[in-house]
């Protein structure tokens, strides 16, 4: 820095602004804060006039201190490195949205117990009572709301995940950061209300005399690929509606119909055998037959079946990212 | 010393259409990749449009770069790559250091969330650690003065309150590189003047600073180097007032002087056709004038057709374009119809009326035809030239050497008694 542009700087504010405002921003008494920040950056000077750059305080290390800013590669891919360099922000921006959540509701976080336990009553009397459908010789309430908690974590994060860069369109347009983060954090923040519904069917399964099976370890990776499935979906919606605001729209009805091919109101092992192989291509259908085995002690889920519904979440993922990472360089020019 | 940002070739394509993409639909866009995947050919459907083209510059360590250009010249999408909130389209810069910009203040704030938990969010967003933010934390309180509402939510906040926070969150980034447009800057008055007292602090500590301003005598004097946009493209890069003189001239594409030699061609109607238009000061043509000084705008006509009562009119605009004055030759020498032939008629502004600044001058020749005025000819911009007070004295100013408002500053005449 020559001194000839701070002295420049210097007048240019005396003179611009009126000396007694100059006189406020540069140290009068009364503005403490200014003075602190001088403070700060004497600290910093010193550093510059050495040959090396070195930080003044230790502390962790800068996000960035080299960057290369270069066209987007024609070929996306993930770079889990700097991911992990901005974990602090992905947790801040689920805290977010898990802070915010109920926030100026009456009933606050019982919403996401009340959500699905309703659901789950009215689902009982249509398609229990009236309808009969099959249940796997589970209570239906119990049957139903298992299914109902992957699949309401799943609705939800595809609901928050897919409009989560145009309700965010503030942070695209005006601070870099990777914008996977705000649908991932997206699928993350359901899980707390998952984690409470939880609760809700531990007690049912007692009410109902309904015991887990050992299977229940795996339950976590039916639920991860729950997780990556929405990712996947809400990864490709996310793109999509930054440049048709379509996609709010087309949620609720995308999702209406999902639910019905799901098997959470009625037990898949009832169908037809041609027709499980075909659903199976819905990834939800085997993390919903997995949870239940887990927590209910139903049948196994058939291998097949369930490798192909992993195969089918691999290609939403991988489908839903590489549109995602193609559309992303636009993202702040078109939202 | 290191260079902070080094740029190759930066350039940036939109395709036209793509600015309003918000409002195609989706069938257009499936009719379009149908159409794309019959002819497999990709580019040449849409029609381009380089917001940047080649830009190449290096700013050393500590430097202050001013950059100039009209609207739409690519400024802020030079910053927006910089910023990396969009990506080139080709080319490549290295950037060293963190970067940090006053376009981004209060970018993620929650009005649900307290002031405590939108410091740690902002924070965040504007790439601190944790730590850091623990650690500034007092500071950023006490600089915003917001320590009784700490656990409050934002939206409680008066509009002045939430501000502050935000620019206290922002001012303890200790960015290395701070890119500044005035042109996106927002908040009233007071906030504004925090903004540039930041700058110049940050100034002083040996930051490096990219300014991006229409404010050319704050660039002039802010910045060491000039970079000065038109098109998308550098067309000066050099010493501040170097560059920012040769602006001024080009004035938005409007120069000190203008002349039609076809007078076939040249603006008017059967009546009157202008022939050339001049700016003078001291009896030669002058793009940069003395405020002192009287300003003469020198206009050449030709008369083709005789009886109507003409005469000469200017309109003088300041930059910002607010109108000065009109004025017209209302003296007897136009009292008759002029005869066929060429006239050059001179407007003299006088010295000490206009302010420093562009200005522009519209010239026409019109015709009285009451109630109204009659425009035979009339042409927008026809000249402008910079208004200057080399600051030694005997201008209005005096020895007062800070920025003075006002469309025009005369002279005036005191009178003062001792009673």
């Amino acid at each position: 820095m020559s001194t000839r542009s701070a002295d420049a700087l210097h007048r240019f504010l005396h003179q611009g602004l009126g000396s007694g405002v100059a006189r406020e921003l540069l140290g009068s008494p009364r503005s403490s804060g200014l003075a602190s920040i001088d403070r700060v950056i004497q600290s910093d000077v010193e550093t510059h006039d050495g040959a090396a750059v070195v930080e003044p305080v230790p502390q962790a290390e800068p996000i960035e201190r080299f960057v290369v800013i270069r066209p987007a590669p024609r070929w996306p891919h993930l770079d889990l490195r700097e991911l992990w360099q901005y974990r602090e922000l992905l947790w801040r921006l689920a805290w977010r949205d898990v802070a915010v959540r109920y926030k100026q509701t009456s009933i606050g976080v019982l919403w996401a117990i009340l959500q699905p336990f309703l659901t789950m009553v009215v689902f009982t009397l249509v398609f229990g009572r009236f309808a009969n459908f099959p249940s796997n010789d589970v209570p239906y309430p119990v049957f139903v709301f298992s299914a109902l908690l992957p699949w309401t974590y799943f609705a939800t994060s595809v609901a928050l995940s897919g409009t989560s860069l145009v309700s965010n369109r503030a942070l695209v347009t005006k601070v870099y950061f990777p914008r996977v983060l705000l649908p991932l954090a997206g699928v993350i923040v359901p899980i707390v209300d998952f984690m409470l519904a939880l609760i809700v069917l531990l007690g049912m399964m007692v009410w109902f005399d309904v015991w887990p099976s050992l299977a229940i370890v795996l339950s976590p990776l039916f639920l991860f690929m729950a997780f990556v499935c929405a990712l996947g979906v809400a990864l490709f919606l996310s793109a999509v509606n930054v440049r048709y605001r379509d996609v709010p729209y087309a949620i609720p009805f995308l999702m209406q119909i999902w639910l019905y091919v799901s098997g959470v109101v009625y037990a898949i092992s009832s169908l037809p055998e041609k027709w499980q192989w075909v659903l199976a291509l819905n990834p939800m259908t085997a993390v919903i037959s997995g949870f239940q085995w887990g927590f209910l002690g139903t049948a196994a889920p058939d291998l097949g079946k369930t490798l192909v519904s992993v195969a089918a979440t691999g290609v939403f993922f991988v489908v839903g990212l590489w549109y995602f990472r193609r559309s992303e360089p636009r993202f702040a020019d078109a939202i | 010393m290191s260079a902070a940002i080094v740029t190759e070739g930066l350039s940036k394509s939109y395709r036209i259409g793509e600015l309003q993409g918000a409002y195609g639909t989706l069938r257009d866009s499936l009719s379009g990749a149908a159409h794309r995947l019959v002819r497999r050919d990709r580019r040449q459907h849409f029609e381009e449009i380089w917001a940047l083209r080649g830009v190449s510059f290096e700013v050393a360590e500590g430097a202050v770069l001013g950059v100039i250009g009209r609207n739409g010249a690519g400024k802020s999408t030079l910053l927006k790559i910089l910023t990396r909130i969009t990506t080139p389209t080709e080319g490549r810069a290295e950037i060293r250091g963190r970067v940090g910009s006053l376009l981004e203040v209060g970018t993620g704030f929650h009005p649900e969330l307290t002031g405590r938990e939108n410091v740690f969010l902002n924070g965040s967003v504007l790439g601190m650690k944790q730590r850091e933010i623990v650690r500034k934390f007092p500071e950023i309180v006490e600089f915003a003065g917001v320590e009784r509402f700490i656990d409050t939510p934002v939206k409680r906040y008066s509009s002045g309150m939430s501000v502050r926070l935000a620019f206290a969150v922002a001012a303890h980034l200790e960015p290395e590189i701070l890119l500044v447009d005035e042109v996106l800057a927002v908040g009233d008055a007071e906030f504004q003047r925090r903004c540039l007292g930041r700058m110049e602090d940050l100034g002083r500590s040996g930051r490096t600073i990219l300014f991006v301003s229409h404010q050319l005598q704050a660039v002039a004097q802010l910045c060491d180097r000039v970079l000065w946009l038109d098109n998308g493209e550098i067309v000066g890069d050099g010493p501040s007032t170097g560059v920012v003189a040769a602006y001024l001239q080009a004035g938005h594409g409007t120069g000190s002087s203008k002349e039609w030699s076809d007078v076939a061609a040249a603006p008017g109607n059967e009546v009157v056709r202008l022939r050339s238009v001049k700016v003078v000061q001291g009896g030669v043509e002058a793009a940069a004038v003395d405020v002192r000084l009287p300003v003469g705008i020198e206009i050449g006509f030709r008369v083709l057709e005789s009886g109507t009562q003409l005469f000469p009119k200017i309109k003088v605009v300041d930059q910002r374009g607010t109108v000065a004055f009109n004025a017209m030759d209302t003296s007897d020498r136009w009292a008759v119809p002029a005869g066929p032939g060429e006239y050059v008629s001179t407007a003299w502004i006088p010295g000490n009326l206009l302010n420093e600044g562009f200005t522009s001058v519209q010239v026409a020749v019109c015709s009285l035809s009451a109630p109204k005025l009659k425009h035979h000819v009339s042409v927008n911009d026809a000249v402008a030239f910079h208004v200057q007070d080399p600051g030694e004295g005997a201008s209005a100013r005096g020895a007062f050497t800070g920025q003075w408002q006002g469309v025009v500053r005369p002279l005036l005449e005191w009178t003062t008694e001792e009673r």
